[in-house]
């Protein structure tokens, strides 16, 4: 069977399951009219027979799953002949790939050697017999539990409890997956990085001002070490990520200020959601809006005023990517605003100050350290924005202040380094993962210095 | 001079400094108002203009051009020994029929390079079409039949006005001789514009006037099913435990922390992991859904997780103590009272966290759902591509048809974008409680 055709029939076993053991309880106590010498509810004993006999089963599945393609492939490889085995394991890599390749009906079979071919079908038969194995453990063990637990269903039997306990096991398991995630990321990430480092030295990385990875494609090539100096990449994020902020601060802000402040409670209802409707609309329409419509319109501007502005300039990404931000901003500086006491404005008008002044010298003065929190998350926001830029942005890595040339970012390097086939051990697929940890981590400070602030405002006027 | 012997102002002359600035303040005030309302037009207007520009591009990809002509199906060159099995109906040579329909309709075009220039009038993809009449009607060989042939894509572009007709010739999808065959079809009326029903049914092409959606569609449902079917339960789970079950401390802090991170950890690290953990370490398919699923789950948790919070939060806790007073363990309390209470607002912040999903392209690029793939995907692990993928591979390609093709797969992106939010809309309001 399928693993999914075998998850279906463990679903099936388990209704079973319930049936069985909701069934067994109510016979040990003569019906439904001896319900009150139960312990628990029946279906409570049809669920803990449920219980155990999926959870075993699917823990099962799992581990075998996770397991099964390496220890097929290593098998495969003890079958391939003599003089492929013998081969250096970046090359011994190439021919199982092969082999995946064939047995995944991604190649005809005519265009692989005698070896690779046969190699498959033993994949293939492995496969088979794993498969098999695989359905028949599972389903033997769930019969067993079912047979076992029934037998153990007695009167006194406190199946709710046990029920409920594993239900809590359950849930706690689902929040931890937060962290592991975390994990993942920081190891998956750190790790590929880590052997980027090897590589490369991180000092060159980190202060390196020439960017140009394209150069390790060929080993044998001059120059063939590339060259991995990350600042043309760090200082074109920058410059993107300011202009955007240039567009989204003060029309967020503003928008923020006159909704909570200004605008009738009608139109507020209205126009606070379309504004909203900017950060819905996906990145990648945003990127074609700015490579399609802003970045020609720019350029014809440009030379209408006698300036020579690239087709890519940072200036369309950054705008476009400011045009996103905007509700972002606005929506956060709108709860910071409306966090403000009415009190503290109600002082200030009793001192005669007109609205704009008490905005100005008081309101925005109690809601700033919010504010600055909002636009910190606001320009993580900006750093990690990927459609706009690999759409919009430059590929050449110029390290240059002016808005009118081409720049590229961190994210459209990781994207052009590791879209289409590539393989893991060479530099240039690697340093995309030092770029993407250098990322994670920047982010993630904003982040946590942003939700610092954030918080540390709320206290006070709580 | 001492600032005590300064002489105090009396209330007389206070009142008039403040009088001679009122009006200065009162514009300041006015001006302060009006930038605020500037702000937020601008912002309306980028809204606006940004629809205007994706609609006045896309709705051309919906119709497409078609030439009516009149086609022989000829048994000469269809099957010149009369024979009819399938295989060699397939592999007769069709776009000789075309070539010879052109012809009788412009005989006075001569010579080889001048017929391939009149054939390009026509889409390459035509021919198939014709395959499929002839395989599935071998009846229709020998007869002559008016047909609406696809238009290639230059005189599509050319149809719809896209490009104008005075620039100069190299600058034209069309050359000035073939302009004069488009001129002559287009007086017959043999030249339409007609509902493109393979755009919303077809899978990828390399010819913009063949490409359809229908593949990334596909690929999208089934990364969002298996995202749905993760994430939901998963999430409610964790949002139950945290809300209804943990006791504050050190590790449900770390938990909470870490939650509020990912939130806002850029979605291509989310890619990173992806390749790095589920292709790379597990050896999972790439290009496949499966693999875009889990990378979209581990994304969409945090948002479906805050929003489950907040829903269960807002239920008051005299329920919880009602079905606790009656004996009801911790466990009933929330699975029989307080998760149906709040299950309209988790599944509101789920379909936000799907329609999140369903805009995101860059972690899908990372795990390499963004190939071009012709065949419409029949399951989790096949080879597939995503609606936003389709629209950043479509805005790639150097063809100026494929500009329209990619504004209209916008627009149907955007149209499920709306309904799922206004899905989510309709129920917050509609179950929406105030205790």
């Amino acid at each position: 069977m399928t693993p999914a055709a075998l998850l279906i029939a463990l679903a099936l076993l388990s209704a079973g399951a319930f049936w069985i053991g909701k069934s067994r309880s109510l016979a040990l106590v003569g019906g439904t009219r001896g319900v009150r010498h139960l312990h628990s509810l029946p279906g409570h004993y049809g669920l803990m027979t449920a219980l155990w006999c999926a959870l075993p089963a699917l823990a099962v599945i799992g581990i075998w799953l996770v397991f099964q393609d390496g220890i097929i492939l290593q098998l495969v490889t003890r079958h391939l002949p003599a003089d492929l085995r013998g081969l250096p394991a970046n090359e011994l890599a190439l021919v199982m790939n092969d082999v995946r390749n064939l047995v995944a009906g991604n190649v005809p079979a005519d265009s692989v050697t005698e070896a690779v071919r046969g190699a498959a079908a033993e994949y293939t038969r492995l496969r088979g017999v794993s498969r098999m194995a695989l359905t028949v453990l599972v389903l033997v063990l769930a019969v067993v539990s079912i047979i076992a637990l029934r037998a153990r269903i007695k009167p006194d039997l406190r199946a709710r409890n046990i029920v409920e306990r594993v239900i809590e096991w359950l849930l706690i398991l689902c929040s931890t997956l937060a962290v592991f995630t975390t994990v993942g990321i920081v190891a998956s990430v750190a790790f590929e990085a880590f052997r980027f480092f090897q590589m490369v030295n991180p000092l060159e990385f980190l202060f390196g001002t020439q960017w140009s990875p394209q150069m390790a494609i060929h080993a044998d090539q001059v120059g063939s070490s590339g060259s991995f100096g990350a600042v043309p990449l760090f200082a074109g994020t920058a410059l993107i990520s300011f202009i955007a902020m240039l567009i989204a601060v003060p029309i967020g802000l503003f928008s923020a200020i006159y909704l909570a402040e200004y605008a009738h409670p009608k139109f507020r209802t209205w126009a606070k959601p379309l504004l909203e409707v900017l950060a819905g609309v996906p990145t990648v329409v945003y990127g074609f809006f700015a490579a399609l419509t802003i970045g020609p319109a720019l350029r014809g501007w440009g030379e209408s005023l006698g300036l020579d502005v690239a087709s890519e300039s940072a200036l369309a990404a950054g705008f476009v990517m400011g045009i996103m931000i905007i509700p972002f901003v606005s929506s956060l500086a709108d709860d910071m605003i409306s966090a403000v006491p009415q009190s503290l404005r109600d002082g200030a008008y009793a001192l005669g100050a007109t609205r704009s002044e008490t905005i100005k010298q008081v309101v925005m003065r109690a809601a700033l350290p919010g504010i600055v929190g909002g636009v910190l998350l606001a320009v993580s926001r900006a750093i990690g924005e990927t459609m706009i830029v690999v759409m919009a942005a430059g590929l050449a890595a110029n390290l240059t202040a002016n808005p009118l040339e081409a720049v590229t970012t961190v994210t459209v390097q990781i994207v052009t380094l590791l879209v289409g086939d590539q393989e893991f051990d060479s530099p240039k697929t690697l340093a995309a993962f030092a770029l993407g940890l250098v990322l994670f981590l920047v982010t993630l400070a904003l982040n946590v210095l942003a939700l610092h602030i954030v918080r540390k405002y709320r206290e006070q006027y709580e | 001079m001492n600032s005590t012997n300064k002489p105090r102002k009396t209330p007389q002359e206070t009142q008039a400094i403040v009088e001679r600035s009122l009006s200065r303040r009162y514009w300041a005030e006015r001006r302060f108002r009006l930038y605020g309302l500037a702000a937020v037009t601008a912002g309306m207007l980028f809204l606006v203009y940004l629809f205007f520009v994706i609609f006045s591009n896309g709705m051309g990809a919906f119709r497409q051009t078609q030439v009516r002509l009149p086609v022989y199906f000829d048994p000469a060159i269809i099957a010149p020994e009369g024979q009819r099995d399938i295989e060699s109906l397939r592999a007769a040579d069709y776009p000789a029929l075309i070539r010879a329909a052109l012809k009788a309709k412009f005989p006075e075009v001569e010579g080889r390079a001048a017929t391939r220039e009149l054939t390009r009038l026509i889409s390459g993809s035509a021919s198939f079409d014709l395959q499929q009449m002839v395989v599935g009607d071998p009846g229709i060989i020998g007869t002559t039949e008016e047909i609406w042939l696809l238009g290639s894509d230059a005189v599509d572009l050319m149809a719809k006005g896209r490009v104008e007709r005075d620039v100069p010739e190299d600058q034209r999808p069309l050359s000035d001789t073939q302009m004069g065959y488009f001129d002559k079809l287009e007086s017959e009326g043999a030249l339409a514009l007609k509902f493109n029903a393979n755009f919303l049914t077809g899978g990828d092409s390399r010819e913009p006037e063949k490409a359809g959606i229908w593949g990334a569609v596909v690929g999208s449902f089934y990364t969002l099913v298996l995202t749905l079917l993760l994430s939901f339960p998963i999430g409610v789970a964790t949002a139950v435990y945290l809300e209804e079950f943990a006791v504050r401390n050190r590790w449900t802090d770390l938990i909470e922390v870490n939650i509020n991170n990912l939130a806002a950890v850029p979605s291509i690290v989310f890619g990173l992991l992806g390749l790095a953990v589920f292709i790379g370490f597990f050896g999972l398919p790439r290009s496949a859904p499966l693999v875009g699923a889990l990378v979209l789950t581990l994304l969409t948790l945090p948002t479906i997780i805050i929003a489950s919070r907040a829903a269960l939060k807002a239920v008051p806790p005299s329920i919880r103590e009602a079905a606790l007073g009656m004996g009801a363990s911790k466990i009933q309390t929330v699975a029989h009272h307080v998760l149906p209470l709040a299950m309209p607002g988790m599944l509101t912040g789920t379909i936000i966290g799907m329609a999140r999903a369903l805009g995101e392209s860059a972690p899908l690029l990372m795990i390499g759902m963004v190939a071009f793939i012709v065949d419409i995907p029949q399951g989790f692990t096949d080879a597939a591509t995503a609606l936003p993928v389709q629209v950043f591979l479509w805005s790639d390609s150097p063809e100026r048809g494929f500009m329209e093709k990619t504004s209209g797969a916008i627009i149907v992106l955007l149209a499920f974008l709306v309904v799922m939010n206004t899905a989510a809309v309709i129920l917050r309001k509609r179950f929406e409680r105030r205790w």
